[in-house]
């Protein structure tokens, strides 16, 4: 566990530094994922020794968000008066991106692939979700 | 016996510390989980949306400000870090799949990540929005750090984008089953990778609960938009922006 935490924070560390040196516009962390992704190609056996701890900390992303989330308290003053904005276009937007994604994935998907998928993933969704 | 100060004094103590918001950060989030799973783990029971309903409560009932809550619920936002770059490990398992995919992924990461921005900033500025509020939206669905710092870098305002955020991947979360049924989308591949795009780490965070391929897709979408996003949107808002200038609002 504490290797793989070890191994996490070393490629944080190289893309926060990566970011830092080169100014780039993209957080530290995203770069961090990046260069962990080449190396878990490069080397599968990284792959198998960090993947149960890691994929653990997957499991409970959810409660990372929630600390971010009650700032609503502090913001809800700066959005005196557009609410109705904010919402709609919360709304609206989010519908809109779910929609355009999946369906021009559909569309460019090549015809075998996502028939046998469609066909045989639907119940799995019913049942579990 | 009349050594032991009152209630409220305790509580006062306990709050200055970090101690007392952490606790409260994994006890709400525990509640909130234990609920998901009572209501047999329907999108509509998002476990993010109540633990901070919950914890806004507590907060509001006791008068514990934001600063004081936040000063030990940092430990678990930290986390956020660690977390992204672990995001690698289900993406490296299903690279078979991306290789498979890839043409599909790349033209619905661009349609997905444009319309997003676009779409956000028209409608904020069509019903009345200001230039700040409009750029303060634009980058919402992005990671929270992307996008804070997007908006930032724009004029926005980075704490109500991370508010913004967040309502995005709650609300994309919440309404994807039921749209993606709708239209009939049945493929794990193509539910994760959208709910990726559009809801990035709470989309993902939910794709995990449904599936590992799920998951791996959706945290793909995620990092992917993310990037783009932090391209992309820098000069698309400012476009948008002074297209739609005669409907801006001072």
């Amino acid at each position: 566990m504490l290797a793989t935490f070890a191994t996490l924070l070393i490629f944080q560390c190289l893309g926060e530094g990566m970011t830092f040196a080169l100014s780039l516009p993209i957080p530290g962390p995203v770069v961090g994922m990046l260069l962990l992704f080449v190396a878990l190609v490069i080397s599968p056996s990284l792959l198998e020794r960090i993947e149960e701890t890691g994929s653990e900390l997957l499991r409970h992303l959810s409660l990372l968000f929630v600390p971010a989330g009650v700032g609503i308290i502090v913001s809800a003053a700066t959005v005196r008066g557009h609410w109705l904005a904010v919402i709609a276009s919360v709304i609206v937007s989010t519908i809109l991106t779910l929609a355009v994604t999946a369906g021009v994935m559909r569309l460019t998907m090549p015809r075998q692939v996502g028939k046998s998928s469609a066909s045989a993933e639907p119940k799995k969704e019913n049942d579990h979700a | 016996m009349h050594n032991i100060p009152e209630l409220g004094t305790i509580w006062v103590y306990l709050a200055a510390s970090p101690l007392l918001g952490l606790t409260l950060t994994l006890c709400a989030y525990v509640s909130a989980f234990w609920l998901y799973g009572r209501f047999k783990f329907s999108p509509l029971a998002n476990p993010v949306a109540i633990s901070i309903a919950l914890i806004i409560v507590v907060l509001k009932s006791t008068g514990m400000s934001y600063r004081d809550y936040f000063s030990g619920a940092q430990f678990v936002h930290f986390l956020l870090g660690p977390a992204t770059v672990a995001l690698a490990i289900p993406l490296a398992r299903q690279l078979p799949r991306l290789r498979r995919s890839f043409f599909p992924i790349i033209c619905g990461l661009f349609s997905g990540s444009i319309t997003a921005i676009i779409s956000a900033v028209t409608i904020t500025v069509l019903m009345g929005g200001s230039y700040q509020l409009a750029v303060s939206i634009g980058p919402k669905s992005a990671t929270t750090p992307i996008a804070m710092a997007v908006s930032e870098k724009l004029g926005g305002l980075p704490a109500l984008t991370a508010v913004l955020v967040i309502c995005t991947g709650i609300f994309g979360a919440v309404i994807a089953r039921f749209l993606f049924n709708w239209m009939r989308v049945g493929s794990h591949e193509l539910r994760g990778f959208a709910l990726g795009v559009t809801s990035h780490g709470i989309g993902t965070a939910r794709a995990f609960q449904v599936s590992p391929e799920m998951g791996a897709f959706a945290g793909l979408g995620m990092g992917m938009n993310g990037v783009l996003t932090a391209f992309l949107a820098p000069w698309l808002i400012p476009i948008a922006v002074n297209y739609l200038s005669p409907f801006i609002s001072p």
